[in-house]
């Protein structure tokens, strides 16, 4: 534990160098941008602006792009509150209660309030992350090909179990991406397989290319169908606004500690940010005294998803950099960036690269710091960005899409795979098929499927390894139960009914 | 439901067609998965499991669900739901293309040209700017972006016979 405070103040020491801090400040503008601007989020921002990383340290490179990722979360809330437009699927809880409050004149409260929920979000998830990942990390190390297999079936069966979307539209999904990371050479026989002799699919299909298309291109495409038009409240910040709300929020204390237990809880399970604030919202709004005045301009209708949204995509990097197991797309295309850098993600990072995620988590927590300060002086700023026409805008976009996707093989082929990924984003959007389960598959894949081989070798095929000791049976328990969640919730509130029926009667 | 259309006058393919034709061509994908992994082995060879062992099981997964899937669309009565109006496709299409256009020429002019031609189509054809507006963003945007890419971050990027005139 003292140790790892010290190594925290080392990777402070690391973040304090004047040229990380110039990254910092422009990750969490470009970030902002990136929140603001329709069919940017943080995962595809963070893949298309990877490539600029690659001839910077690790370390650098990280800081940037986590940085970038904070800015993503914070731009979200500006276009909520100012245009009614979710910038990012986490902020759609955000507009119930922000857009109002921006109607009635009170944009400026909207945002501090949003702002400064997503920094206390953030910060209490980070300190998590600095108490919990370093165990987690030590813990893991003695995991073997049944343990490790065993966490990607949990986390699997949390999207499945958690997510919105009918539940085998996400298998289906899922098991597609498993499907797409298979093509290629076999990690473990040396074998081609799925190629059909076609020479692109040799190196199988990247992850980060399904990112950009998928999120990137299906999102225009959606956005043009719906037919933009900004109409935008007017923002400005001025410091006796920020400072009368800042005197108002402490009183939500406990409405805060909800928030950020859910958000992180969301999180570490890949469920996600955007489950996160919609489950935050809708607590808060039954716990709340003025809970039926929520949806016309509650303060509290903007802390509740903020906070939890941040708490969730900030805790979404505690698996991500202790197990190899990233908690969200966003978390993924960082997994991507360390193997793009030589690193190998998991619990031997926390032994073998300090400065590396020491870094890291210091840079959690001065980025949260430097991005709270840039959006509540920016605003303005970044609300103009949304005024610039879609007409403008969208090629822009694109172009930046088809340079990223380039960019991670150097490979014009990728490029067309982009646009097909894309078409296959905005049919699956429309029919309601999740994506983030896709991408985490194509991701995860070649993984998962290490562990499972190794295990079925080592048992002669006998599935029972999975249930062999303790450990794996436990988080193996977990993973049913994480996927049978809403039949056992169902059952579970009938029992109860009949229960509460039986002394009326 | 009905009546919703009716008002706003539009029309287009129904959301259940598509909904079954995505997963058919899920399925499609999948049977192609089948096909390769029996194709490669997908028993239990002389070293553990063979290479299409685990996309032979994901591929099957894949049928089953597109099975339910296809079986839950047509459970829910077609109430006419549009997937969307003919109108709204056709935005979609029209940036589609162009796309798809940029896409084909990157390999042949480079990045920064077809970039270049993009913008200035979008601009031009759907925001309906001026001839000058248009040629300042439409050079300003590639040029940015090879200061960006090529000397900053010394990134390579495609390029075509007009960077090679011009010496790079």
């Amino acid at each position: 534990m003292l140790e790892d405070i010290g190594n925290l103040f080392h990777g402070f020491a690391v973040v304090a160098q004047p040229f990380n801090l110039v990254l910092m400040v422009v990750g969490i503008v470009l970030g902002v941008i990136v929140g603001v601007l329709p069919g940017l989020g943080g995962a595809n921002g963070v893949a298309i602006l990877l490539p600029l990383t690659f001839s910077m340290s690790p370390t650098s490179a990280i800081i940037m792009l986590s940085c970038i990722y904070w800015g993503a979360l914070f731009g979200g809330a500006i276009t909520s509150i100012l245009f009614n437009i979710p910038g990012e699927p986490w902020s759609v809880a955000t507009t119930f209660d922000g857009y109002p409050m921006a109607q009635k004149g009170k944009a400026g409260e909207a945002l501090t309030a949003a702002f400064t929920s997503s920094f206390v979000g953030a910060l209490f998830a980070v300190i998590i992350i600095t108490l919990v990942a370093p165990l987690v990390a030590s813990f893991a190390l003695r995991f073997g090909p049944p343990e490790i297999f065993s966490v990607y079936f949990l986390a699997f069966c949390s999207f499945v179990g958690l997510s919105k979307e009918p539940p085998f539209k996400t298998v289906a999904s899922m098991m597609l991406g498993f499907g797409l990371g298979a093509v290629g050479l076999d990690q473990m026989t040396g074998q081609l397989r799925l190629t059909f002799g076609t020479e692109p699919l040799l190196n199988g299909f990247d992850f980060l290319i399904a990112v950009i298309g998928l999120f990137g291109i299906g999102e225009i495409l959606l956005t043009m169908e719906e037919g933009l038009s900004f109409r935008g409240k007017a923002a400005a910040l001025n410091m006796k606004v920020v400072l009368h709300t800042w005197k108002e929020l402490p009183r939500y204390w406990m409405l805060y500690l909800r928030s950020c237990v859910i958000g992180c809880w969301m999180g570490i399970s890949p469920a996600g940010a955007t489950p996160a604030s919609f489950m935050s919202y809708g607590i808060a709004k039954r716990i709340s005294k003025r809970g039926h005045l929520f949806g016309t301009g509650e303060i509290e209708g903007v802390v509740a998803p903020e906070t939890a949204a941040h708490a969730a995509g900030t805790s979404a990097l505690l698996p991500t950099i202790a197990l190899g197991v990233p908690g969200s797309p966003t978390a993924a295309v960082l997994l991507g960036g360390l193997l793009i850098w030589g690193l190998q993600p998991g619990p031997l990072l926390f032994t073998e690269q300090k400065d590396f995620v020491w870094g890291l988590i210091a840079s959690m927590y001065m980025g949260n710091i430097v991005g709270l300060i840039i959006v509540l002086t920016c605003v303005p700023l970044f609300a103009s960005i949304l005024r610039i026409p879609f007409s403008v805008i969208a090629p822009v976009i694109m172009v930046f899409c088809a340079i990223g996707a380039y960019t991670v093989h150097n490979n014009t082929f990728d490029v067309v795979m982009m646009l097909v990924f894309g078409v296959a984003g905005y049919f699956m959007k429309k029919c309601n098929y999740p994506l983030a389960p896709m991408v985490l598959a194509i991701v995860l894949g070649d993984k998962a499927e290490e562990g499972f081989r190794q295990s079925l070798l080592a048992s002669q095929g006998s599935l029972s390894v999975f249930f062999s000791t303790g450990l794996v049976s436990t988080i193996m328990a977990l993973g049913l139960i994480a996927l049978f969640w809403p039949l056992i919730q169902g059952g579970w509130s009938r029992l109860r009914q009949r229960a509460g029926l039986k002394p009326a009667q | 439901m009905n009546q919703t259309i009716n008002e706003s006058g539009g029309t287009g393919p129904s959301h259940r067609k598509v909904e079954i034709g995505v997963a058919a061509f899920m399925a499609l994908l999948a049977l192609i998965g089948v096909y390769g992994s029996v194709k490669v082995g997908m028993g239990w060879g002389n070293d553990g499991p063979r290479a299409g062992f685990f996309p032979f099981y994901v591929s099957l997964f894949v049928l089953v669900s597109c099975a339910i899937n296809v079986a839950s669309a047509l459970a829910v009565p077609d109430k006419g739901k549009l997937f969307a109006e003919w109108g709204q496709l056709r935005q979609v299409v029209s940036v589609l293309v162009p796309t798809a256009f940029y896409v084909a020429l990157v390999p042949y002019i480079g990045i920064y040209a077809a970039s270049a031609a993009m913008i200035a189509f979008f601009m031009r054809w759907f925001g309906g700017y001026g001839w000058i507006v248009v040629a300042a963003v439409s050079v300003a945007v590639p040029v940015v972006t090879f200061m960006m890419f090529e000397i900053w971050f010394l990134v390579p990027l495609p390029k075509g016979p007009l960077e090679n005139f011009l010496g790079y």
